[in-house]
């Protein structure tokens, strides 16, 4: 599983990082920066949290 | 609906509380088929979104339902354009524009960096409350002034000119004031922030204003500094405010899920969410306008159409959390609207998340024993303003 990012799309709440903070960061302006682009087993739960709770629809979990 | 001053329209449905909750018509809205008609603050007609579902959908899509085109307050004829900087009047690409200014200033990095000083200005306010009581008044002692003071040195707005604008802002949100009266006091605070805007442009200082000065003194018209200002300044201290005066009187009532945020460490972020969610202090999101026919939902919504969506109705629908009504912060953090959604998604939220991170957990470990200091029936809520909250918690301890 992978995770897609679109920077455009990202207006940079910050929710992703709140909510997995070992995969996502924000760059100095505020957009997002995925740090574990193949997050490991264990971080799926976060990730999906983060996913849902992205409010510009910026985050997909794809399968590979 | 009740009328309060005259000239005023009646309190919107969609304002109207039972306590936390939004009022039972409210609820069973989102049973309802279709969308029911209301009306707005401004007293125009307008169809009311209840449903998680929908309200994301249409905050969601700033394509279909826009931002701009809703009534005016009546202004004063002062030459500034009461829109120019409000993020929440604007659309893409015109809020992108804005907007990319702003967030680098409220990254979660950039907000961690403010803790220690906002663990500092909490402090202070408990150690004067500990110093002046028991009794106290826990909103005018610690819910309004540490956001307030958090806001202002974030700005860059001297905290001496509080009670000027702290008035100012309360009378800005109070919908039972005539109309009239809101617009004067909006000019009010446009020439207010008009004069620290061209001090900062003058004399740039560490602050946020100064940074935009600096940074984008080029690309912002005054008038839309002066506009950010505000928002950031309403925005900023009027909200958090509430959320820590109704929240700290909803884990009263609760001692099992307060001794949680108390002694827990780990349970205080997603008690947050939980009170967030539970609270919805902001009863609606700006009012959008269907740009062209469309569905919400399955709804059919008409070009020209007014939205207003509930955040607590949404924030309470059963096919979104489970037991809805119930306040429970060891819930598995459900994903809520309190802070809205899509593009215009509170642009504080992080400094809203850490300022109640230090303070709520801060508050109940120096009193163990605060409690109410009069029966919970009596406590007045607010109501008839765009943000809930109480018009005072009396506490002792
Ligand atoms: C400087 C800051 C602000 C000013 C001057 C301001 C002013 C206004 C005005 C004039 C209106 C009437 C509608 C319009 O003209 O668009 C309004 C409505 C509204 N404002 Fe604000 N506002 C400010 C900040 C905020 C913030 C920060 C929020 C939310 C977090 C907010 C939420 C709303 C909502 C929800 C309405 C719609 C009320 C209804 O449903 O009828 N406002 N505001
Ligand atoms: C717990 C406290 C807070 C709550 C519940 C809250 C809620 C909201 C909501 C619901 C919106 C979206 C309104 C809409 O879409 O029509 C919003 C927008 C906004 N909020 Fe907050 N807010 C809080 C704290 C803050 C703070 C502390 C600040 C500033 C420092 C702030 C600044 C803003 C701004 C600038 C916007 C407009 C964003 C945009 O249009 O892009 N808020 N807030
Ligand atoms: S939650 Fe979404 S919008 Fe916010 S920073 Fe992360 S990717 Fe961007």
């Amino acid at each position: 599983m992978h995770i897609q990012a679109d920077r455009e799309a990202c207006i940079g709440a910050g929710n992703c990082v709140l909510a997995a903070e070992d995969v996502f960061d924000q760059d100095d302006d505020a957009v997002v920066l995925v740090l574990e682009e193949e997050p490991s087993a264990d971080q799926v739960g976060e990730v999906r949290n983060a996913v849902a709770q992205c409010p510009s629809g910026a985050l997909k979990l794809v399968d590979d | 609906m009740s009328t309060s001053t005259d000239g005023a329209p009646p309190v919107p449905r969609h304002m109207q509380r039972d306590r936390f909750a939004p009022v039972p018509e409210t609820q069973a809205a989102r049973d309802e088929a279709g969308l029911i008609a209301i009306r707005t603050g401004f007293g125009t007609p307008a169809r009311l979104v209840t449903r998680y579902a929908d309200v994301r959908e249409v905050l969601g899509d700033a394509e279909r339902f826009t931002n701009t085109g809703l009534p005016r307050l009546p202004m004063p004829e002062d030459g500034i354009d009461p829109r120019a900087g409000n993020l929440l009047a604007t659309d893409p690409p015109e809020h992108t524009r804005l907007r990319r200014l702003l967030t680098g200033e409220f990254t979660v990095k950039r907000i961690r960096r403010l803790e220690p000083r906002i663990v500092e200005i909490v402090d202070d306010h408990l150690d004067a409350m500990a110093a002046a009581g028991p009794p106290a008044d826990l909103v005018s002692v610690f819910a309004l002034p540490v956001p307030s003071l958090v806001i202002c040195e974030l700005l860059g707005v001297p905290y001496d000119d509080r009670a000027e604008f702290q008035g100012r802002a309360a009378r800005q949100v109070d919908l039972s004031l005539p109309l009239e009266e809101r617009g004067r006091v909006a000019a009010e605070s446009r020439t207010y922030m008009g004069e620290l805007v061209d001090r900062a442009r003058t004399e740039p200082g560490d602050d946020m204003l100064g940074m935009l000065v600096r940074e984008h003194g080029d690309d912002l018209a005054r008038s839309e500094l002066i506009g950010i200002a505000s928002l950031l300044l309403i925005a900023g201290h009027e909200t958090t405010a509430n959320m820590l005066g109704l929240g700290t009187l909803a884990l009263l009532r609760a001692p099992e899920q307060l001794a949680l945020v108390r002694d827990e460490p780990g349970a205080v972020a997603p008690a947050i969410e939980e009170l967030l969610r539970f609270l919805s202090v902001v009863h609606s999101g700006i009012p959008r306008t269907v740009r062209h026919d469309t569905t919400v939902g399955d709804v059919p919504v008409a070009a020209g159409e007014v939205l207003v969506l509930s955040l607590p109705a949404a924030n309470r629908d059963p096919a979104a959390v489970e037991h809805p009504d119930d306040l429970d912060v060891t819930r598995t953090i459900a994903p809520h609207v309190a802070f809205g959604h899509g593009v215009h998604h509170c642009l504080g939220a992080p400094l809203a998340r850490a300022e109640m991170a230090v303070a709520f957990p801060a508050l109940f470990r120096r009193f163990p024993t605060l409690a109410p200091g009069i029966p919970f029936e009596e406590i007045e809520f607010r109501s008839a303003t765009i943000v809930h909250g109480l018009r005072a918690l009396p506490v002792t301890w």
